[in-house]
């Protein structure tokens, strides 16, 4: 028979916060569940915010932390984008969990249990707006008996009726200083070595997103040990090498068309993600001193353009060869405008 | 057997292209905490053969031994239920399916299986649950909805199930995904590289190979290896004993475009756009896909233009792909990239000669 691999989790759960109290970076949302412990009121909640900020963790905490294990399973439920939402669902399932009363409100083995259920309704964004709508109803109809949490990233995908009735909490990307100390204090349960350069390097490239800067240190810690330098964080977190960017960069400078073409080939036989690529060479475009801001206002542009057109799903290599074109064009001063327009 | 089958290496210490990856990888599931990974780079770079031999090193040769199956999922879609058709790959530990194939059900397919694996985890003799690995194929052509549902699925069930997905374009993966995975960057072979797989495979099959020819395939591959070992098995098949002058045959497909390319170049009139179409429909009806067909005309035509036309016909091609993604009928968008080209060229050729 084949082996069978023992399961175990990866650094990401096995360091999420099982106490709100210990979600860092969210002070406010942090100070109202607190709150909420003490007293057991609660408002209907929305959390929003770029990935790896805590929405899921604060949310699965306060429920854990309202109803313990025991009750947990009557008293939650974890509705997420990978759970059919349609309208149906919304009407049927929400509606069974929620009629069935849940009592008086009395402590239970040691958690509050307030007399409500909490219906987490995670990746909400994602619900069609038929299926929120479908929800303002719900919510109305049993407001005495639940509690709902929406979490998104996008708080402009939720209709406005839906989070008008909530209490809104924006999640920030986490400050350097907080990815530090969180850095550290993984690895020294893992008994990590991080010299302050390493340390510095994480919390930038992970931009504010946690669980990143964890996998990368996970996956860094498998590859190069347990003493891991700021060059090894680099090569597992799949930022492009400077060199990499100055090179295409080079190239429009050059004003010869069929070098950048030739860069730009390489750049994707290379694997490199294109989208990185466009917030790489903002950056190296925004700072340099010898590019006029009208220069760089029509380089930006472009980026924009590009950047949604990516989102879109168009392709790489001709969104990447038309940003560097007009790279060119704009770096040596050609006209804006195509001649041979008709 | 091809040879891209029969020399595809089976364990992370035969890579002979990425062998850095390689080792790192054998690193990386040493512990069996290893986060879920997204493999990613162009086409016939090696991707597939990484992970092939990945599942081998967790889970010796038994990962192997899979079986092809047709399977239907019964899905129950609110007020109705439908059936979705895919093939699946699987062993006892691991399955692989590409979910794009399911068009706009794909988030179905994704939900229900790691729902699937989840409930029936395999369980050793000591009756200890271990952990399935689920390997998902083009994650850049799944939808938007299908990505989203797996956001909180891979972290839900990631003690029952690690994800491998691999694509083509990461950039076509959501923020979300990529930050729930281990990302690894596999690029494409340098043309040495290919040369010296390519002399392996020559070597192993006893072959005589003039000084050259293999870098003259691995020229031809555009960095692809699975490109230059087919042609090489083509070359092989053609003539043998090779002669150092023997041609490289080009792909039938490249060759009608270089064909179409002249057309264009050489008469810019509606007629000339009919003639064009069929030729852009025989393409497609041939199952090339259009954003190829469309790289690869630009290419043809940027070899042959002048310096001034190349911003512009490259901005086209651009804008023009774009629109392909976004509409349904990939032949307008081919059609009006031609029409926009012979205008401009047309002009061009009118403000330079009168
Ligand atoms: N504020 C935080 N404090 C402590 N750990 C955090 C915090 N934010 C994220 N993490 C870590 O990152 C992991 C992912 O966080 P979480 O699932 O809460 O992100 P999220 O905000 O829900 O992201 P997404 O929008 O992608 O779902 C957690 O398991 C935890 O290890
Ligand atoms: N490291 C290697 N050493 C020798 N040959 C290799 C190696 N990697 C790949 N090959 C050969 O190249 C061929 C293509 O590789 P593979 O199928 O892994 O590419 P891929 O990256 O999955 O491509 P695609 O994105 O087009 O699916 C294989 O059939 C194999 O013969
Ligand atoms: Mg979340
Ligand atoms: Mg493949």
């Amino acid at each position: 028979m084949a082996p069978v691999l023992q399961s175990s989790q990866p650094w990401v759960e096995k360091y999420r916060p099982k106490q709100v109290k210990d979600v860092a970076h969210q002070d406010e949302v942090v100070r109202v569940l607190t709150n909420t412990l003490e007293t057991g009121s609660c408002p209907h909640m929305l959390f929003y915010g770029p990935p790896g900020t805590g929405k899921t963790t604060t949310a699965l905490a306060i429920a854990h932390q309202l109803f313990g294990p025991e009750l947990y399973k009557s008293r939650v439920l974890e509705l997420n984008a990978s759970d059919d939402r349609g309208i149906n669902v919304v009407r049927t399932k929400i509606k069974d969990f929620a009629a069935v009363a849940v009592g008086s409100g009395q402590r239970h083995s040691g958690y509050p249990c307030p007399p409500y259920k909490i219906i987490v309704l995670d990746e909400a964004d994602s619900m069609t707006e038929d299926a929120q709508n479908a929800l303002r109803r719900t919510m109305e109809t049993y407001s005495k008996v639940t509690r709902f949490f929406f979490i998104c990233n996008y708080i402009s995908r939720i209709i406005e009726p839906l989070a008008s009735r909530c209490a809104k909490f924006r999640f920030k990307p986490l400050s350097e200083e907080i990815m530090s100390s969180r850095i550290l204090y993984i690895c020294k349960e893992e008994g990590l070595h991080l010299d302050s350069e390493a340390t510095a390097t994480l919390s930038s490239i992970s931009q504010g997103d946690l669980r990143r800067a964890i996998t990368y240190l996970q996956s860094a810690a498998r590859l190069f040990g347990s003493s891991i330098s700021s060059k090894d964080l680099i090569s597992v977190s799949g930022v492009i090498p400077a060199e990499v960017v100055q090179a295409l960069l080079a190239a429009c400078k050059s004003g010869n068309f069929d070098l950048a073409n030739k860069e730009v080939n390489n750049f994707i036989a290379e694997g490199y993600p294109a989208s990185q690529m466009l917030s790489q060479l903002l950056e190296a475009i925004v700072e340099a001193d010898d590019i006029s801001d009208e220069q760089k206002a029509r380089i930006s542009k472009k980026l924009g353009e590009a950047d949604k057109f990516l989102v879109d799903g168009a392709d790489e290599y001709l969104q990447l060869l038309d940003v560097a074109s007009c790279t060119m064009r704009a770096l040596c001063n050609m006209p804006e405008e195509f001649s041979y327009e008709s | 057997m091809l040879w891209v089958d029969k020399y595809r290496p089976k364990t992370l210490d035969q890579i002979m292209v990425h062998e850095e990856v390689a080792q790192n990888l054998k690193k990386l599931v040493s512990e069996q905490d290893c986060p879920h990974l997204l493999f990613y780079g162009p086409p016939g770079s090696g991707k597939k053969t990484l992970i092939m031999a990945l599942l081998r090193q967790m889970f010796g040769t038994g990962a192997e031994k899979v079986k092809v199956e047709n399977r239907t999922w019964k899905v129950d879609a609110g007020s109705r239920s439908i059936d979705i058709e895919l093939t699946t790959l699987s062993s006892a530990n691991h399955i692989e399916l590409s979910p794009g194939d399911a068009g706009f059900q794909d988030r179905y397919i994704v939900q229900e299986i790691i729902k699937e694996m989840a409930k029936n985890r395999p369980i050793d003799t000591k009756g200890k649950k271990g952990f399935k690995v689920l390997v998902l194929n083009e994650v850049d052509k799944l939808s938007k909805e299908a990505q989203h549902s797996l956001r909180r699925t891979m972290e839900k069930y990631s003690a029952y199930c690690r994800l491998i997905l691999c694509c083509n374009s990461s950039s076509r993966v959501t923020e979300a995904i990529r930050s729930r995975c281990l990302n690894v960057r596999i690029n494409a072979p340098s043309e040495e590289q290919i040369v010296k797989v390519l002399e392996f495979i020559g070597k192993k099959e006893g072959l005589q190979i003039p000084a050259g020819f293999a870098a003259r395939i691995a020229e031809k591959s555009n960095r692809n290896l699975r490109r230059a070992i087919l042609t090489f098995e083509t070359c092989r098949v053609q003539q043998y004993p090779f002669t150092s002058k023997q041609t490289i045959p080009p792909m039938d497909w490249e060759e009608y475009i270089s064909e179409i390319a002249s057309d264009i170049m050489k008469e810019q009139s509606p007629k000339r756009l009919f003639q064009v179409r069929g030729k852009l429909y025989e393409l497609l009806i041939n199952c090339i896909p259009p954003e190829i067909i469309l790289k690869r005309l630009l290419y043809e035509l940027l070899r042959k233009l002048d310096a001034e036309l190349k911003h512009d016909v490259c901005h086209w091609a651009a804008y023009y792909e774009h629109r392909m993604r976004l509409g349904q009928k990939a032949i307008f968008h081919l059609e009006a990239f031609v029409a926009k080209f012979m205008s401009i060229y047309k002009a061009f050729l009118i403000a330079t000669f009168g």
